[in-house]
């Protein structure tokens, strides 16, 4: 029996105050060791304070055949974008 | 006999053990291990580094850390047996990480209140890398010896294979008596608890029996090595050998 080694997807809050955000992929065989192995990968220059591991399979990403229809309509619209506003310095991070 | 050899046993039981899992660098089974070993080995490194510098400031001389770990023979060095043995597989090379870091890290806990400040602050680095490497290497124990039919086997081999190592840990040499009278390292031998605690409780997830010791081995705190030591130190020293002096 052959079996492949599961791939994770790795996210990594670099400080408190900021979400995590996607690093990389690694291979693992069990939540445990995806955890290990993404400490070992992807935090070793001081990135991170806080590390998700998600199984690449449960992700549910959108199709790219429909990028046109999911994406395109919201370009003509630039009524939504927050430009028009001036962000007060303390607000910080949005 | 002086605390500065004291030191020099236990800086040479981590540069060659980080020599030892460097030699996996670029040969780990998967990346994400070719990565996890050098990290570690690199841990270990640094501590040694510190300590080097600090034995030889102690032996008052004027060696520095490459003249204590470029300029010494097979029979100087004053590391412990189970360090020096050859990464055979990864069994080997994580069991012997495993009876490592459960031994070093009571000892780097006691070490917090050393007399030295040099030690404690090693102590205050090394004992949470210990604790890394007791998670990740017992981690793999677990797996390899609860998995397959071929893991379990090796496992169990790694394991007759090095336990009769296990023992030297807890001696301590004339050096480390005075250094331990002196207050500037942990009783090695107050060590046992905690490190039975910790094979006990990876063993019984691993399905692995610990082997009855007859006969420990030991000689190398008094620089009587296996074969194998000659050949890392003739890798590890060749370039500065060479080269007296080469910086990056």
């Amino acid at each position: 029996m052959v079996q492949t080694t599961p791939l994770w997807e790795v996210f990594i809050r670099p400080r408190n105050g900021l979400a995590h955000k996607h690093a990389g992929s690694i291979h693992a065989a069990d939540e445990v060791l995806a955890l290990q192995a993404a400490r070992d990968v992807y935090t070793r220059r001081g990135e991170g304070t806080s590390i998700w591991v998600v199984r690449s399979a449960d992700i549910v990403a959108s199709d790219p055949d429909q990028a046109a229809e999911n994406f395109e309509p919201t370009a003509d619209k630039i009524y939504r974008h927050p430009t028009f506003y001036d962000i007060p310095d303390d607000v910080g991070h949005m | 006999m002086a605390v500065w050899e004291a030191l020099l046993e236990l800086a040479d039981d981590h540069l060659v053990l980080g020599h030892r899992l460097s030699e996996w660098c670029g040969h780990a089974p998967m990346l994400e291990e070719d990565l996890a070993l050098p990290n570690m080995a690199l841990d270990l490194i640094g501590s040694a580094r510190t300590l080097y510098d600090l034995a030889g400031t102690l032996e008052g001389k004027g060696r520095d850390e490459d003249a204590l770990a470029y300029f010494r023979g097979e029979r100087d060095y004053r590391n412990c047996l189970l360090v020096e043995r050859p990464n055979e597989d990864f069994a080997h090379t994580v069991l012997r990480q495993l009876y490592f870091a459960a031994f070093m890290k009571p000892y780097w806990d006691r070490a917090m209140t050393s007399t030295n400040a040099v030690v404690q602050g090693v102590a205050g680095k090394a004992g949470k890398e210990m604790a890394y490497h007791i998670r990740h290497a017992g981690e793999w124990v677990i797996r390899l010896g609860d998995g397959t039919e071929e893991s379990a086997r090796r496992m169990a081999d790694a394991v007759e294979a090095l336990s009769i190592y296990v023992d030297e840990l807890f001696d301590s040499s004339d050096a480390a008596q005075d250094a331990e009278k002196a207050g500037v390292l942990p009783v090695r031998a107050e060590m046992r608890e905690a490190f039975d605690a910790v094979i006990a409780d990876v063993f019984s997830q691993a399905l692995l029996t610990q082997p009855d010791v007859a006969y420990g081995q030991r000689g190398g705190r008094t620089g009587q090595h296996g074969e194998g030591l000659g050949h890392l130190l003739a890798e590890m020293q060749s370039l500065h050998r060479a080269h007296p002096g080469a910086t990056w």
